[in-house]
C-alpha cells in the first residue's frame, strides 16, 4: 500500500478497498474472540481455508474468509456469520464446515440447523439482526469489532478508518476546536470514573509544560469485564486513531498504551496495528505530509490490579512499583514523568473518531441528557446469553438482562453485580434503573467499566462479599494502612460469618471499618473497596442474619453451613464414590448410596459427576 | 531455563538503558528464563542504573514475576467473579488435590505450577483454566484431572 500522502489519497485508497469488499458475494466471518477461541474457532477457520481450497473457491474475489474479533454472543461460541446476507451460525464444529460451504457459500442458502432460536422457541432466526440479543444494541464503540479482520489495516480503511484524523489535518482544524467538540459531545470516561473527557483534555492543555503525554488505559482488571479486551483485539486501529486525535488536540507527539499482561493477544494485535499504521504514514514523523509527529509505545503491565488506577499506572510506565499517590495535584498537571498527562480508557478513546466524524450533536442524540453515547457491557454469570453488548446510556438493567441477555437459565434472578470490586449488587427491586453514571451510584452500585455479573438464587451474597474482599486484599498495594489492614479485618469477620461463627454486632463492626477505610485510603481501590459489602448488607440483610443467627446459608454455598445427602433418585451407579476425595460415600451397587456427613468436606465432586440429580444440599 | 549472560544482554539491547525500562525488562527476563534469577536482577540493576533494592521491590510487587523457577506447564485458574459464581473454587481445590501442591506452588519435578489469577477476561466461558497459552472453557473436576494428567 505504501505511505498515504494526504486525505484525498486516503479517500481514494479507502474507496478502492471498499469496492473490492463490496464485490464479495460471500464473506465467511469466523469469530476469533476470546470465548470462541477457547472453544476452538481457530480450527474452524483453518477448516474453512482447507475446504475452500479443496473446492477451488479460495482464489475467487467473490468468496472471502475473515478471522474477526468478538461477535458478542459468546454463549453460542464458536460463532460464524455470513456477510452480506447476515446469516448467523452458532456452536459450529469443524465437521459443520463442508456443509456450510455446500449450502451457504455455493448454494447461498441459510443452513438452518445451525441457526439461533430464541429462548424457549423452536423456529430458527436466520439473521443476526433479527436476534433480540443484537436487535436491542447500538454499536458505536464496537462498530467494527467482529466485522473486520483486526490484523488488516485495509479492512479498517475500507470501513472509513483514519478519515476522522485525516480530516483534522486536511481542514487544518485548530487543536482547541477538537477539544471543544469532545467537550460538547458530553463524552465521559468509560473506565468507571465518568469524568468529562473534554474537560480532562482542556485542563491538560492549560497546564504549563513543554511536553505532554496521552495514555490509553488497557489495564482492564475488573473481574467480569472484557469489553476493552474485545476492542483491543478486535479493532485495534480505532483505538490508535482515537489516541492520534488526542495527540493532535493536545499538541503532543508521545502516546502510550498500557495493556495488562494477561492479554497477550491484545498486545500482539495492537503492536501489528501500530506497525502497519506507521508504514501507512499515520504514525511517525510528518504524518500525512503535515508537520505533525506522533508515535505510540505499548507497555505491558505486570499483573497488578491497582495499576488500572491512573497514578499507579503512570508509576508502572516509569518503571516503578504501581503505588498510587495523593491527587491534590492532578495528573493533567503533573502525570507521567511529572508532565501534564491525559489518561483515558480504551472504550473512551475508541469513541473519539466517531465523534469527530459525526459531530458532537449526533453523539449527544444517543443516550440520555446526563450521559450521552453508549456503553459496552459484559453479561456474565447466571444468564442465558453471556456475551458482549453495547446499549445507549439510559437503557434499563431489566432490558439488558432480560431482553438482550435472555434472563437467568434456572432459578430466580437475585442480583446483578456492576462495577467490579468497587461496585455493588443491585437487587431485583431496582431492575428498572437506567444505566448511567449517576443512577447506579445513587443505588450504591457503580457503572464501573462495564462488567455485569448476574446472580440467581443459588448465589450466596455473603460469599460474594467475601470473594470481593479476598480479591482486594490480594490486590491492595499496601501503601495505605486502612486499606491494607482494614479490608483484611473485614474479611476475617465475613469468614467467621460464613463458618457459622458470626456474632451479634458483626455487621456494625463491618460498617465502622468500612467508613474508616473509605475515609483513610488514597485511591479508589480502598475508597470504594467496602462498596460490595455495604451494598449487599443494604439489600440482602436477611441473608446476613440467616448466617449469623440461624447458622444457615440460604444460597447453599458456605460449606460449613451445608450438608450433602443422597436422595432416592440415586441408581447406585458408583460414579460419585469413585471421585470422592474423602472416601466418604458408601453403598451397594444399584442401590441408594449414603454420604457420611461428618467426613464430607462438601467439595462438590460428587455433585459435578452425578447424572441423576440424586444429591441434595441442605442448609 | 538457566541464567546466561548472552540471553540477558539480548533482552537489554532491545530496551533503552534507563530506569523507566525496568518493568518491561523484567517482563522479558521472566518470559525468557521462566523466573527472575538473582544474577539477572543484578545485571539489570547496573545496566538500567536502578538500585538493587528497587529492582527487588518491582520484582516482588508484580504478580507476573517469580523469584523461583516456575513449572513447564503453568496452570492458571481464573478466579474472576463470573468464574467464582460458576464454581471456580471447586476447580482450584481439585487442582490442588490432583497436583499435590497449593495455589502458588510448583511440583518438585518442575512439571506444573499452579496459581489463581483474577480474571483472564474470558468470562463467558466460566469457569476458565489457562494452561500455558491454551484456554480451557467450562471446566469441571473431570477436565481438571485431564489437564493435570494424574
Amino acid at each position: 500500500m505504501g505511505k498515504i500522502r494526504n486525505r484525498a489519497h486516503l479517500k481514494e485508497i479507502a474507496h478502492q478497498l471498499a469496492e473490492e469488499r463490496a464485490g464479495r458475494e460471500v464473506d465467511i466471518v469466523v469469530c476469533c474472540g476470546p470465548g470462541c477461541l477457547a472453544r476452538g474457532s481457530e480450527k474452524i477457520a483453518d477448516e474453512f481455508e482447507k475446504e475452500l481450497k479443496a473446492r477451488k473457491l479460495d482464489g475467487k474475489a467473490s468468496v472471502h474468509l475473515t478471522r474477526a474479533g468478538c461477535h458478542g454472543l459468546c454463549e453460542k461460541a464458536p460463532v460464524v456469520t455470513i456477510e452480506p446476507m447476515g446469516f448467523f451460525y452458532q456452536t459450529v464444529t469443524p465437521e459443520d464446515v463442508p456443509d456450510i460451504v455446500e449450502t451457504t457459500v455455493i448454494g447461498r442458502k441459510p443452513l438452518t440447523r445451525l441457526s439461533y432460536s430464541e429462548n424457549g422457541k423452536k423456529e430458527p432466526v436466520i439473521k443476526y439482526s433479527d436476534i433480540s440479543f443484537y436487535k436491542g444494541q447500538t454499536r458505536i464503540a464496537l462498530r467494527n469489532v467482529g466485522r473486520i479482520d483486526p490484523l488488516s489495516i485495509e479492512d479498517y480503511l475500507a470501513a472509513g478508518g483514519y478519515d476522522s484524523f485525516a480530516k483534522l489535518l486536511d481542514e487544518n482544524i485548530e487543536a482547541d476546536t477538537v477539544i471543544d467538540v469532545i467537550e460538547k459531545s458530553g463524552l465521559k470516561g468509560r473506565g468507571g470514573g465518568g469524568f468529562g473527557t473534554g474537560r480532562k483534555w482542556r485542563s491538560c492543555k492549560r497546564a504549563t509544560g513543554d511536553t505532554r503525554y496521552v495514555i490509553c488505559n488497557g489495564d482492564e482488571g475488573d473481574p467480569g469485564a472484557f469489553m476493552d479486551r474485545a476492542i483491543m483485539e478486535g479493532d485495534p486501529h480505532s483505538v490508535i486513531e482515537g489516541i492520534l486525535i488526542g495527540g493532535y488536540a493536545l499538541e503532543t507527539s508521545h502516546g502510550y498504551i498500557y495493556v495488562r499482561q494477561e492479554y497477550p493477544l491484545a498486545v500482539k494485535h495492537l503492536q501489528k496495528a501500530i506497525d502497519d499504521a506507521r508504514s501507512a504514514g499515520f504514525l511517525g514523523k510528518g504524518i500525512l505530509g503535515s508537520d505533525f509527529n506522533f508515535d505510540i509505545k505499548i507497555d505491558r503491565g505486570g499483573g497488578a490490579f491497582v495499576c488500572g488506577e491512573s497514578s499507579a499506572l503512570m508509576a508502572s510506565i516509569e518503571g516503578r512499583v504501581g503505588e498510587p499517590r495523593a491527587k491534590y495535584i492532578h495528573s493533567t498537571d503533573r502525570g507521567l514523568f511529572d508532565k501534564p498527562t491525559v489518561l483515558n480508557n480504551v472504550e473512551t478513546w475508541n469513541n473519539v473518531p466517531m465523534i469527530i466524524q459525526k459531530g458532537a450533536d449526533w453523539f449527544k442524540s444517543v443516550g440520555t441528557e446526563r450521559a450521552s453515547g453508549t456503553k459496552a457491557f459484559c453479561l456474565t454469570g447466571n444468564i442465558n446469553n453471556t456475551g458482549l453488548v453495547e446499549v445507549p446510556m439510559g437503557t434499563s438493567l431489566r432490558s439488558i438482562i432480560f431482553e438482550l441477555g435472555g434472563g437467568v437459565p434456572s432459578g430466580e434472578f437475585k442480583a446483578v453485580q456492576t462495577g467490579g470490586p468497587s461496585g455493588g449488587c443491585v437487587p431485583a427491586s431496582l431492575l428498572d434503573l437506567p444505566v448511567d453514571f449517576d443512577a447506579l451510584t445513587e443505588a450504591g452500585a457503580m457503572m464501573g467499566s462495564g462488567g455485569m455479573i448476574v446472580m440467581d438464587d443459588s448465589t450466596c451474597m455473603v460469599d460474594i462479599s467475601k470473594y470481593f474482599l479476598k480479591f482486594l486484599i490480594d490486590e491492595s498495594c499496601g501503601k495505605c494502612v486502612p486499606c491494607r489492614e482494614g479490608l483484611r479485618q473485614m474479611y476475617y469477620i465475613l469468614c467467621d460469618i460464613t463458618e457459622g461463627k458470626g456474632k451479634p454486632g458483626d455487621l456494625d463492626r463491618i460498617t465502622a471499618l468500612g467508613e474508616a477505610i473509605i475515609e483513610g485510603s488514597l485511591c479508589a481501590l480502598g475508597k470504594s473497596g467496602p462498596n460490595p459489602v455495604i451494598s449487599t448488607m443494604k439489600y440482602f440483610d436477611e441473608e446476613y442474619n440467616a448466617h449469623i443467627s440461624e447458622k444457615r446459608c440460604p444460597g447453599k454455598i458456605c460449606r460449613p453451613l451445608i450438608t450433602y445427602r443422597v436422595n432416592d433418585k440415586c441408581t447406585g451407579c458408583v460414579v460419585c464414590q469413585r471421585v470422592c476425595p474423602e472416601d466418604c460415600i458408601a453403598g451397594v451397587k444399584k442401590e441408594v448410596f449414603v454420604i457420611d456427613e461428618d467426613a464430607c468436606t462438601r467439595c462438590g465432586s460428587c455433585l459435578a459427576v452425578c447424572k441423576f440429580d440424586a444429591i441434595d444440599i441442605f442448609s | 531455563m538457566e541464567f546466561n549472560k548472552s540471553d540477558m544482554n539480548r533482552i537489554l539491547s532491545v530496551h533503552k538503558a534507563e530506569p523507566a525500562a525496568l518493568v518491561q525488562v523484567l517482563q522479558d527476563t521472566q518470559i525468557k528464563f521462566n523466573y527472575l534469577p538473582r544474577e539477572a536482577l543484578e545485571v539489570i540493576s547496573s545496566a538500567l542504573d536502578v538500585p538493587f533494592a528497587k529492582v527487588y521491590s518491582a520484582a516482588t510487587f508484580y504478580k507476573a514475576f517469580s523469584l523461583e523457577p516456575r513449572g513447564r506447564t503453568q496452570v492458571r485458574v481464573c478466579m474472576g467473579t463470573a468464574c467464582h459464581v460458576r464454581g471456580a473454587t471447586l476447580i482450584l481445590d481439585e487442582f490442588e488435590r490432583a497436583l499435590g501442591i497449593k495455589s502458588g506452588g510448583t511440583t518438585e519435578d518442575l512439571e506444573y505450577s499452579l496459581e489463581s489469577v483474577n480474571c483472564v477476561g474470558a468470562c463467558a466461558m466460566a469457569p476458565v483454566v489457562v494452561e500455558n497459552e491454551k484456554y480451557h472453557a467450562d471446566c469441571d473436576p473431570t477436565a481438571v484431572r485431564k489437564i493435570a494428567k494424574r
